[in-house]
């Protein structure tokens, strides 16, 4: 019988309970806690672009202004975008299987996330204070 | 039974060793279990595209109202329409099946009867859901 008795693994290496890529649970975990704060953000943005559908420009921006909508668009979409990096990270690992195409594609993943939460950040400044 | 083993052991013919393949997709029979778990990605896919459309639309609001408005007559365009009404079936499916999944998580609706179940529920819930957002979305313009 394979008990923990006769486990090749060290006592240590079993109670820290990490796998081979030393990183445990922290992925999946990372995965869930975005998705449970995106319930209420996204439910939120998506009701508000909603019932501005059709909302002209001194509307849309007057709305964006605000520090409510600054702060929880802002929050919103760093997570989504985390999300969806992590997301797309597993869908890129299971499957792309080409070598040289995988690698880039996960180093360009977080990259792009990145960039695309500091441009969206950016927008929402000069629409509050410079609009 | 034998000859669809021998079926699924065809070697690849690409694969510069010819060894037999385990069956694999194609002789699965799909079941809704099996449907809502690849529309989660493909929604999750999807809606990754509609955060860059969403960054396009805020780049537009920063960039003045004739950025805006040419957006908007995108947005009101058949193309445009059609794209939002998409994003907005992949959200309100991805976020039905996403609270499937985090109740799985949490040890809850496992089993095979109450998993059907709430499939059907995820997949009526998004009808639903996306009809009321559109139905809104129309009222806010005036069109009622």
């Amino acid at each position: 019988m394979s008990g923990p008795e006769n486990s090749l693994r060290s006592r240590l290496g079993r109670a820290r309970g990490l796998g081979s890529a030393h990183e445990g649970v922290h992925h999946w975990w990372a995965q869930r806690m975005s998705a449970l704060a995106l319930i209420p953000l996204s439910l939120w943005l998506v009701a508000s672009l909603v019932c501005n559908a059709g909302a002209d420009y001194a509307v849309v921006s007057a709305w964006l202004s605000g520090p409510f909508t600054l702060g929880a668009i802002g929050l919103t979409i760093l997570i989504t975008v985390y999300h969806a990096v992590l997301g797309l990270q597993v869908v890129v690992e299971d499957y792309i299987h080409g070598q040289p195409t995988k690698l880039i594609l996960l180093i360009l993943l977080p990259m792009g996330g990145v960039a695309l939460v500091v441009a969206a950040i950016v927008s929402l400044l000069v629409i509050a204070f410079a609009g | 039974m034998a000859e669809s083993l021998s079926k699924g052991a065809q070697p690849h013919p690409k694969l510069p060793h010819p060894r037999p393949l385990s069956p694999h997709l194609q002789v699965y029979k799909p079941q809704l279990t099996s449907i809502t778990s690849i529309l989660h990605r493909f929604s999750g896919i999807a809606l990754s595209a509609g955060v860059l459309y969403l960054l396009c639309w805020l780049l537009a609001v920063a960039g003045g109202a004739e950025a805006f408005d040419r957006l908007q007559e995108f947005n009101g365009s058949l193309i445009g329409r059609l794209l939002l009404l998409g994003w907005s079936v992949a959200f309100f499916y991805h976020l039905l099946n996403g609270i499937r999944h985090l109740a799985w998580d949490a040890g809850f609706g496992f089993d095979l009867p109450t998993a059907y179940k709430s499939g059907y529920a995820v997949l009526i819930g998004t009808a639903i859901l996306t009809i009321a957002a559109w139905v809104i979305g129309y009222f806010q313009m005036g069109a009622f």
